[in-house]
């Protein structure tokens, strides 16, 4: 049976593919008037691809002749043909027939789906473990390194809010494009470590032929060999409030030497970053990192000048004019139950002490102190 | 009995104190017709924004409102509440009964819908806005992050699940209690028999419902930890419990849908339903299976293999039943003597398209290239072509068929045929193309998307714009064959029609069967 | 046609409109809307958009609830003893109780399954058993599985570095409720219960009318004393043993399933209670007809055995 659909696949396929519309088939990345799967870069994706196409051809099949019998009856026994209608109503050995065939094709459907689900649910041996959090509204990327400093960095949607707002011509990779990629090496297998810090959000890319969902609290398993060095665009899969048509995923798949010189470049980044912990910055200097702070992770709640909206308000609030350990702590563990989130894990200890400083210096809030690394440091052990 | 129980009252006090069957039916008629002109303005404002990549109309924020409250509205208050109202009609009439069994609290199931969703709808004006998590509102995004209205929601769909529980035993108790005699099991009608079946997966599924809303209510007020990993519960339960009622709910949707075409399409090919009894049992196995199978919505969330394997092989084997059916009707064609009024075509079309939409399931169901298809618009596109072609299509075509016996008087042929086409065109070009975008990598429930999409999108919402817009010649022809309709006074309208329902006068009696027909 | 036809088509019965159903609907309205804004006027998080009022129209429309369901049971009752319900209508009445009941164990089955997959499956993968291995290691070192639970999974990693944002505080239950103290004690005062519903079903249907409204009363004080102890045992939770409702999945299924059926015990002992006053001050039932009496038993008895489930799988196991 399968082996028929094959073959009606290669016809269906070139007729097809002759007319135009499945031109995309085999490009990795989705394109105009795509109209199918694309297998991807990967094995599986392969597999997945070819399965698909069985399937599809087999009810191609099935809907043909289904439907071939009804136009037929439609046609041949309508009453203006002048024809008696026959009086039968029950068949035995017809309906034990139409019964059997479905379960027998559908028998034949289970064999390889399970055998492509074991697949797919191997994640042994991977080379290469990369973390993955969802976030509202953005990915964290953070990669288990043996050795060395730990890399772990944000990727948000990068398409600027113009174009969205059909004020600017939109890009080629409209929505798709983000600030930070995640980067992994080809011909690689590398396990992907799927959770989430808030909602549950959904890790997709189609031409990786991963989609997990991300569950706050849990940690599921996905894995993917690219076989293709290129750029792989996908999206969250999974609604996860406002944002989340805006949350894409872009992977840069890359030669295995490009791969480790980068994250030994991001490895000294790292330890740079980790140096800068231990010393302290005076507060124009703390106001200004503060400022980049404030408007990619706090603006879309607190608002542009910090008077609130999904948020509290900011500007002349008691905790941004009250007590610096108070405030600290609140940015660092969050408010239980509320839209404000812990920004202790997403944040490091410089970032967290800055976007303070700027919220207690900002839009007329005027204390004139300013918070330390240390201090953030201090006030995480402290919990 | 007194007299005044012969005819209706006159005045609003008819439908709002009413115990009678017809009349009840209508109410939830009208209600149900209303949800689906609401629920279909907001799919409207969805197809607008989507029309072109960009935001153009409304915000995300209130995008998710709309995809919400279009899910629940359309659900909830159109397709159930309509197929509730044929039951009321149809079921006495076609059992030779002379009301439903327990009348008055009838009456409480339909009256505390409008409230239900009065609620519901009102949460569109509150602060914050109304529920903004999808129709399968998924915890956390519907408990520790939802807005304020949240709690009138579930507030709301607790006063509905009890609506259709009551609903559910009353007609479990009518079909069991009432018939004439001599109308054996064996001899009911297939609706009858379908909207049996579908009333105890109501009474089974829904409390499941008001436990799940009941445990969100408990984790954002009152501080359990049942969705919540940090106390040890889990978010993916929610998920678990919900589809353990969403699963059979789509069966709920389908089989009342399945038994109006068993009556129509006989009645049309002149000639009796083809294997009454492996309908009966195919009804049966597809209800009972469709409690072992929830799961395949699921696939992406983690569970073990062998979970994943389970609940795809209980999947599979729906197809089987639900394949005899369509076969069924098929075979009721196949050398009758086939006419094409519009009832007719609906159903046509309805074996047509949901069968496509069947076969669309079954490529869903296979585990692992669903991992693909997941949370894409494929899946949006195949359940429209099980929900509207299916049970909208089988609606219209109910109203078609049983509306004559209604109201004494004939639809207008020409208009209803038009009705008929443009909804058929608009509705294969909303959503077909949405098997495309969808496999080519567009997720759903988002508000913009990226250029690739922008063509299938355009065309779908044009479709979108056609299909409602045949919605409105629906209503007008409805409301105008009411009221001035040709008369109509045969009590077999049409020529193939068989049932009890066509021996009684028409238009229908107001209390229908004084005394117990006869059955042959 | 045959005799059965004859009877029947003299005894279809088809009720007047009623006045009953709307007002019920009407309240629930009120209800719903009251309780909502009351329950958000308690939450800090919503209360800036709560009315105040929410309560006062909560038992406002609770008030009414009552009164209208009152009359629409007087309405049936009369009804019944005029003799207007047929044969058919009592067995439609039976059905209808029936599939109520039906839909209740539907109700008590999805509590039972959150208990099951607590136990069986999220706290087991927490704590790194099965698909659970990574997700312990990373998210959730150091939590076990045990139930009881000894600790939350917040508690093990601390509150400020659990990976989930923002999602309250769940602490493990200090201690738990002894089932051989308290709940065993339940257990033979619900079962006793059960069985004196039974001695007083069989004296009704004997016609022995004291004997009957004795045992019913003896049923619905055993019923009474539970509820009291339940109460007695929620205060000792609370005060004592530091089991809340905050206390991580236990202390959550916990409530919900005790809860839950404590509200249905109270829902049959009012149904019990009216029947009896029914029986005392009106003299109702017969022993051939007692339809209101047998359906408060039949949901009695359903509530007592879904205490043993209760007293097994949350208490016990
Ligand atoms: C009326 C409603 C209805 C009906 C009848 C169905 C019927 C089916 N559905 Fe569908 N489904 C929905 C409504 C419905 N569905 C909705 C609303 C969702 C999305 C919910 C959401 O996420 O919002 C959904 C989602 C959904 C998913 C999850 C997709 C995802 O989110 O990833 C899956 C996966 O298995 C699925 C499968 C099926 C199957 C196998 C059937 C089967 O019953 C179909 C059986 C019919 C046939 C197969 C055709 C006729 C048979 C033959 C001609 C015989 C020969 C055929 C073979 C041998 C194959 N459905
Ligand atoms: C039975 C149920 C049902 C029905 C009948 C429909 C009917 C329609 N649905 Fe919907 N739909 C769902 C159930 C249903 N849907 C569900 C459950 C979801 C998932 C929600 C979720 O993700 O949570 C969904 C989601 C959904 C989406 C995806 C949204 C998203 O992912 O963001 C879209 C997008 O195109 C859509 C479109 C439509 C359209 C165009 C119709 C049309 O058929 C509607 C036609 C009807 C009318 C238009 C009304 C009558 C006409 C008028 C009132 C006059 C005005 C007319 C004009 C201005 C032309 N639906
Ligand atoms: Cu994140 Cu959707
Ligand atoms: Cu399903």
């Amino acid at each position: 049976m399968l082996l028929r659909a094959r073959l009606l696949r290669l016809l269906v396929h070139s007729t097809v593919a002759s007319v135009g519309s499945t031109a995309a088939v085999f490009a990795e990345e989705a394109q105009r008037w795509q109209t199918n799967l694309s297998p991807g870069v990967t094995a599986v994706g392969q597999k997945v691809y070819d399965l698909h196409m069985d399937i599809l051809i087999l009810c191609v099949v099935i809907a043909v002749l289904v439907f071939g019998v009804m136009l037929y009856a439609l046609i041949a026994h309508r009453k203006s043909t002048g024809r008696k209608p026959a009086q039968f109503h029950e068949n035995t050995k017809v309906e034990i027939l139409w019964t059997a065939i479905p379960v027998v094709i559908l028998v034949a459907m289970a064999f390889p789906a399970t055998s492509t689900l074991i697949e797919v649910y191997d994640s042994s041996d991977a080379e290469l473990d990369v973390m993955v959090t969802g976030y509202q509204w953005k990915w964290k990327y953070e990669y288990i390194t043996p050795q060395g400093e730990t890399v772990s960095f944000f990727s948000a949607m990068s398409t600027p809010q113009a174009e969205i707002n059909n004020e600017q011509m939109k890009s080629e990779h409209y929505l798709l494009d983000v600030d930070e990629p995640l980067v992994i090496p080809v011909n690689t297998k590398v396990r992907l470590l799927i959770t989430a810090s808030d909602v549950i959000h959904s890790w997709w890319v189609p031409a990786l032929s991963v989609k997990r969902d991300a569950i706050p609290g849990f940690i599921n398993e996905a894995w993917t060999k690219p076989l293709k060095v290129g750029t792989y665009r996908g999206q969250c899969a999974e609604l996860c409030g406002r944002d989340h048509g805006f949350m894409p995923i872009e992977v840069k798949v890359v030669e295995q030497g490009d791969y480790q010189l980068w994250l030994a470049a991001k490895q000294q980044e790292a330890g740079k970053l980790k140096s800068l912990m231990a010393q302290s910055f005076g507060l124009e200097e703390m106001v200004l990192r503060g400022e980049k702070i404030y408007n990619s992770s706090c603006m879309a709640c607190h608002g542009g000048e910090g008077e609130g909206g999904l948020g509290k308000a900011i500007r002349g609030s008691t905790v941004a004019t009250g007590d610096m350990e108070k405030h600290l702590r609140l940015v660092i563990s969050g408010v239980p139950g509320t839209a404000m989130q812990a920004f202790g894990g997403q944040l490091n200890n410089l970032d967290l002490a800055a976007v303070v400083t700027y919220q207690r210096n900002a839009w007329g809030n005027n204390m004139g102190d300013s918070a330390q690394p240390i201090d953030v440091y201090k006030a995480k052990k402290e919990q | 009995m007194s007299e005044h129980q012969h005819g209706p009252r006159r005045g609003m006090s008819r439908w709002i104190l009413t115990t009678n069957h017809k009349d009840i039916g209508t109410l939830y008629l009208w209600f149900s017709f209303a949800m689906f002109l609401i629920g279909g303005s907001f799919a409207m404002i969805i197809r607008a924004e989507l029309f072109q990549p960009g935001l153009q109309l409304i915000q995300p924020e209130f995008f998710n409102q709309m995809t919400t409250m279009h899910g629940l509205i359309m659900v909830f208050g159109a397709i159930m509440p309509a197929f509730v109202g044929l039951a009321n009609w149809l079921i006495p009439m076609m059992i030779g009964a002379p009301d439903m069994a327990l009348p008055r609290m009838n009456n409480l199931s339909f009256w505390l819908l409008p409230f239900a969703f009065i609620v519901l709808l009102s949460s569109l004006f509150m602060e914050g806005g109304a529920p903004n998590f999808g129709w399968t509102f998924y915890a956390p995004l519907s408990t520790t992050y939802a807005p304020p209205s949240v709690t009138f929601f579930i507030f709301g769909v607790h006063v509905m699940g009890a609506s259709s529980i009551m609903g559910a035993i009353n007609i479990v108790a009518t079909v069991m209690n009432m018939r004439a005699p001599g109308m054996g099991y064996m001899k009911m009608p297939m609706f009858v028999w379908t909207w049996l079946i579908t009333a105890f997966l109501l009474i089974a599924v829904m409390p499941v419902l008001a436990g799940v809303v009941t445990m969100m209510l408990m984790d954002i007020h009152f501080g359990t930890s049942f969705f919540s990993a940090a106390g040890g519960g889990d978010p993916v339960l929610f998920q678990h419990i919900f589809w353990f009622f969403g699963h059979p709910e789509v069966y709920i949707i389908i089989l009342p849908a399945f038994g109006v075409v068993s009556q129509i399409i006989p009645a049309f090919s002149r000639k009796p339903l083809f294997g009454y009894d492996s309908m009966v049992y195919a009804t049966a196995s597809i209800a009972i299976l469709s409690f072992v199978v929830w799961a395949h919505h699921m696939y992406t969330v983690g569970m073990p293999l062998a979970g994943e394997l389970f609940f795809m092989y209980a999947t599979m084997l729906i197809a089987a039943p639900t394949g005899v059916k369509v076969f069924n009707w098929i075979a009721t064609m196949y050398r009758g003597a086939i006419t094409f009024e519009t009832p007719m075509l609906f159903c046509i079309a309805f074996v047509f398209l949901f069968t496509v939409g069947g076969l669309s399931g079954i490529m869903l169901a296979l585990a692992s290239n669903d991992f693909q298809y997941h949370d894409s618009y494929f899946v949006v596109a195949h359940f429209h072509y099980t929900m509207v072609a299916g049970a909208i299509f089988s609606m219209s075509a109910a109203v078609y068929f049983w509306l004559p016996k209604w109201t004494g008087r004939m639809y207008n042929e020409t208009l209803g045929k038009a009705h008929f086409w443009v909804s058929f065109v608009g509705f294969n070009l909303t959503f077909f193309p949405q098997h495309f975008v969808g496999l080519a990598g567009m997720p759903r429930r988002i508000p913009d998307y990226a250029l690739q999409f922008a063509d299938f999108n355009m065309i779908s919402s044009c479709g979108a714009f056609l299909y409602g817009g045949a919605q409105l010649f629906f209503l007008y022809n409805v409301i105008h064959c009411i009221v001035a309709g040709k008369k109509t006074d045969k009590p077999r309208v049409w020529e193939g029609a068989d049932g009890l329902e066509w021996t009684l006068p028409t238009p229908a009696p107001y209390h229908t069967f004084t005394a117990p027909p006869e059955i042959k | 046609m045959t005799d059965h036809h004859a009877e029947a088509s003299e005894t279809y019965y088809v009720p007047e409109q009623s006045r009953l159903a709307i007002c019920l609907a009407v309240s629930v309205a009120i209800m719903v809307v009251g309780v909502a804004n009351g329950i958000n006027s308690i939450n800090p998080k919503f209360v800036e958009t709560a009315s105040s009022y929410g309560w006062l129209v909560f038992f406002g429309g609770l008030a009414l609830f009552l009164a209208t369901l009152f009359a629409w049971f007087r309405v049936t009752i009369i009804e019944q003893q005029q003799g207007l319900n047929s044969r058919q209508l009592k067995h439609s009445y039976v059905l209808g109780m029936q599939w109520f009941i039906f839909s209740e164990v539907m109700f008590f089955v999805c509590f039972f399954g959150v208990l099951w997959y607590a136990r069986n499956l999220s706290l087991p993968w927490l704590a790194g058993e099965g698909v659970g291995a990574l997700t312990n290691e990373y998210l959730w070192r150091g939590f076990e599985y045990s139930w009881p639970m000894s600790s939350t999974p917040q508690e093990v990693v601390g509150i400020s570095n659990q990976p989930i944002a923002n999602n309250g505080q769940f602490s493990s239950p200090g201690a738990t409720v002894d089932p051989w103290h308290l709940p065993l004690l339940n257990t033979l005062l619900l079962l006793t219960s059960s069985i004196t519903i039974h001695v007083a079903h069989t004296a009704l249907k004997a016609n022995k009318r004291s004997l009957f409204n004795f045992w019913l009363a003896l049923s619905l004080v055993l019923g009474f004393a539970f509820v009291a102890f339940q109460i007695v045992e929620y205060v000792e939770a609370y005060n004592e043993l530091g089991l809340t409702l905050s206390s991580g999945i236990y202390g959550s299924t916990f409530f919900i399933l005790t809860g839950f059926h404590g509200f249905h015990v109270c829902l049959g002992a009012l149904m019990l209670a009216v029947q009896w006053l029914r029986s005392t001050t009106r003299g109702d039932f017969s022993a051939e007809e007692h339809f209101g009496f047998e359906a408060s038993s039949w949901y009695w008895h359903f509530v007592d055995v879904v205490w043993l489930g209760l007293f097994l799988f949350v208490y016990i196991l």
